[in-house]
């Protein structure tokens, strides 16, 4: 992740102390390492560009704001998200549709098994394969596709890295049903890239190809 | 499915269903699963062509969106923010 390029904790501490003192200005170079996490985690809950970056950049605004209220106990980066996270559910909850999806359509998914689609194989997807736009585009629409319980988890334990505990706590929902949406979001995500098994992912021109003839 | 009949002796491991092991890929993926299930999760991938798709492919998803590259900043983004929070120290 972007963050790890971030200078040491010290280095971390010292420009926290010299924008409380005052030197605003120096804020922009604090938060620029973690813009992607901070976007990502909003995105993960709105599912689409405009709304997750108006919701990160305000999230960012009001953590400039609040800096006094961040303890060094706390890790900054997950303050960072947390303020993100909350933002982004305070945009989701003005918007009707996302409230009805978030009570009714999810809550008929988690009860039942999530029968992944059957392939008779699966061809390896290498990372340089993240270069080509398709395979970008693929991730994307298939983030977008996934409702926003599901979409919340994966971001934040497998793109973002944090633990399920972390996870559990950013979202404030317990880790049981962390690793239940985990599930379920994994075997989704594996098998709207599925298209790509068979390689077309590594040549970006083989068409996919079913193996069944049923 | 598994090609193994569900009445076969099985000296090592208990058979486990398709379904039971859709249901532990995620744990199997996060190494969370005590090492009996682990071990009979194990067996039914060699046995088991689909499930061993399944699992090649979620693990591989898993470790191509944990790269960092899944997300791109919106073109413009850090100067927008940078103009927003100009206008904020202003104000």
């Amino acid at each position: 992740m972007t963050a790890s390029q971030a200078g040491s904790s010290t280095q971390q501490e010292e420009l926290i102390r010299r924008i409380k003192a005052g030197e605003s200005d120096l804020f922009y170079q604090l938060i620029e390492p973690y813009q992607k996490s901070v976007y990502a985690a909003a995105y993960s809950i709105l599912g689409n560009e405009a709304d997750a970056e108006d919701a990160a950049q305000d999230a960012l605004v009001k953590c400039l704001a609040r800096l006094d209220q961040f303890r060094a106990e706390a890790k900054f980066s997950t303050w960072l998200i947390q303020i993100a996270i909350n933002e982004a559910r305070m945009r989701r909850r003005k918007d009707r549709k996302g409230l009805y999806e978030s009570l009714d359509a999810d809550r008929e998914d988690e009860e039942g098994d999530y029968i992944p689609k059957d392939f008779a194989d699966w061809r390896e997807i290498p990372s340089e394969a993240l270069e080509q736009k398709q395979l970008k585009q693929a991730l994307a629409h298939a983030l977008a596709s996934l409702k926003p319980i599901y979409r919340e988890v994966f971001v934040l334990r497998d793109v973002q890295g944090l633990n399920i505990r972390e996870t559990a706590q950013m979202l404030g929902i317990n880790e049981t049903l962390v690793r239940t949406r985990l599930l379920r979001a994994r075997l989704m995500m594996r098998d709207a890239l599925a298209p790509g098994f068979d390689g077309s992912w590594v040549s970006g021109s083989a068409p996919y190809k079913k193996v069944r003839p049923w | 499915m598994s090609t193994r009949g569900t009445h076969g002796v099985n000296t090592h491991t208990v058979e486990i269903s398709c379904l039971e092991v859709f249901r532990q890929i995620s744990n199997f993926i996060e190494g969370d699963l005590d090492p009996q299930l682990r071990a009979r999760l194990e067996a039914h991938f060699k046995d088991c062509a689909h499930c061993s798709a399944v699992i090649d492919g979620t693990r591989n998803v898993v470790r191509l969106v944990g790269d960092g590259k899944t997300f791109d900043l919106p073109t413009g983004f850090s100067e927008r923010l940078k103009k927003r929070l100009a206008a904020v120290k202003k104000a």
